[in-house]
């Protein structure tokens, strides 16, 4: 796939900022608008921006099919792994208060970390589907 | 004058029974399988405005809590819908998908075509 | 109330357009327009996931879908006027039903006075996060947020079963002869 010399240029300039922003969605939700569905959609269309300018290959090559596989099933594992850690350290399931010293604390850890599953999960499938889409036409 | 306020105040609910009647229209009388979901997609954006748009409350903002503020609009309706957004887009890919199958089964989208072929065997 | 009224325009379009292409980009602005009403309507959050959901990803779903079909739409044959009137009459009723509600912007509503005002006034001391969107989401109702978790799981290893692997026999009618 030869494409035009600006939109290579622009998009190695663009997807380390794309990058960058779906970090600062994930990170800034607690803040500001965003979190882990939001950013796992605009990771996602990093992998499918990059995909579109360099090629398939490129994309899987940077990105291999196996890790987004992957990372379709552990996100949703972080998730529920982080009730059962609520579950052991005494509380009901996906209460996170006893991850810290006190209970609200552990509450934004909680969230934190589910936050994570859910950026994994979200990405990982929209990757997959899109791979999935391309892979099929050729 | 109270029929203006009559007015505004039902406007958002009559285009949202606008969206969802088109989208059921589009479901209802077209045969393409990818029109169909794009029709299935506008009903499902009009249920999000039916959820979001109970919530506003004039005069507040999003609810962020700061100490600038005291009207915040509600969240929980912003919750339920941000998480059905991301699992329609999921859902939007499976039937995508089935009809990405169905068309290299058939070499059609067109469901009288589908029919049609049925019928000559 | 000018979005919205766009909004019904890009519908009409929508009826009205044969060729799916341009039905997939005028499906990529009602998404942009949708988000810019959630703004006004205060839904910061959502609006930013149906910016990048609605106009982007799903989008380049259905183009990929299109590239793998076909992009123009045959002339529908017959049976017009039927789905129109059913149409119409639920809309009509759906209207009737809307002098009930509420008017727009209301706070006193049940919706406004039940749950959220304990969410809004104990987010920052239950979970010391002020987006109290980002706080029910995770921690008030994480169940919720688990079960769609495993939604887009579940749908995503659907389309990967579909999709992936070797193309099936050819298309056509010798496929289906087979099956029987």
């Amino acid at each position: 796939m030869k494409l035009d010399v600006i939109f290579r240029v622009v998009a190695k300039i663009f997807i380390p900022f794309m990058l960058v922003f779906a970090l600062y969605v994930q990170f800034h939700g607690d803040f500001g608008p965003g979190g882990g569905f939001q950013a796992g959609v605009v990771a996602a269309a990093m992998v499918i921006f990059y995909a579109i300018i360099f090629g398939l290959e490129a994309a899987q090559k940077v990105f291999p099919p196996r890790i987004i596989e992957l990372m379709v099933p552990a996100g949703v594992g972080i998730f529920a792994g982080v009730g059962v850690l609520g579950l052991l350290l005494g509380e009901n399931y996906l209460n996170y208060s006893p991850l810290a010293h006190d209970p609200a604390h552990g509450q934004e850890y909680g969230i934190i970390l589910v936050e994570i599953g859910v950026l994994v999960t979200v990405a990982g499938t929209m990757v997959a589907i899109f791979y999935s889409f391309i892979g099929r036409g050729r | 004058m109270d029929l203006l306020q009559e007015i505004v105040a039902h406007y958002n609910h009559w285009i949202i029974i606008f969206l969802m009647v088109s989208g059921l229209y589009i479901v209802v009388a077209r045969g393409n399988m990818i029109k169909k979901l794009v029709g299935l997609g506008l009903f499902q954006t009009s249920v999000y405005l039916l959820y979001l748009s109970p919530g506003k409350i004039l005069g507040g903002t999003p609810p962020i809590i700061s100490e600038h503020f005291t009207v915040y609009s509600n969240p929980l309706p912003h919750v339920l819908i941000l998480t059905a957004i991301v699992v329609g887009v999921a859902t939007l890919a499976l039937g995508l998908a089935l009809v990405v199958r169905i068309n290299e089964a058939f070499g059609t989208i067109e469901e009288d075509e589908i029919f049609a072929g049925e019928e000559d065997e | 109330m000018v979005l919205l009224t766009l909004l019904a325009a890009i519908t009409i379009g929508i009826i009205r357009m044969r060729n799916l292409f341009a039905v997939v980009v005028l499906g990529g602005i009602y998404s942009f327009l949708m988000a810019s009403v959630m703004i006004v309507l205060d839904a910061v959050d959502v609006a930013m996931t149906e910016a990048s959901v609605g106009a982007g990803i799903s989008t380049v779903l259905m183009l990929g879908a299109l590239y793998l079909t076909k992009t123009q739409e045959t002339e529908p044959a017959h049976r017009l006027l039927l789905p129109f009137f059913v149409a119409v009459a639920t809309g009509a009723v759906l209207v009737f039903g809307t002098f009930a509600l509420p008017p727009f912007g209301a706070a006193e509503t049940p919706m406004n006075l039940h749950v959220a005002p304990y969410y809004l006034e104990n987010s920052i001391r239950d979970t010391l996060v002020p987006n109290v969107v980002t706080s029910v989401l995770s921690s008030y109702r994480g169940f919720d947020t688990l079960g769609e978790t495993t939604v887009i799981f579940t749908a995503g290893i659907a389309v990967l079963l579909l999709l992936k692997g070797k193309r099936g026999v050819k298309p056509g009618p010798k496929r289906r002869r087979v099956r029987r």
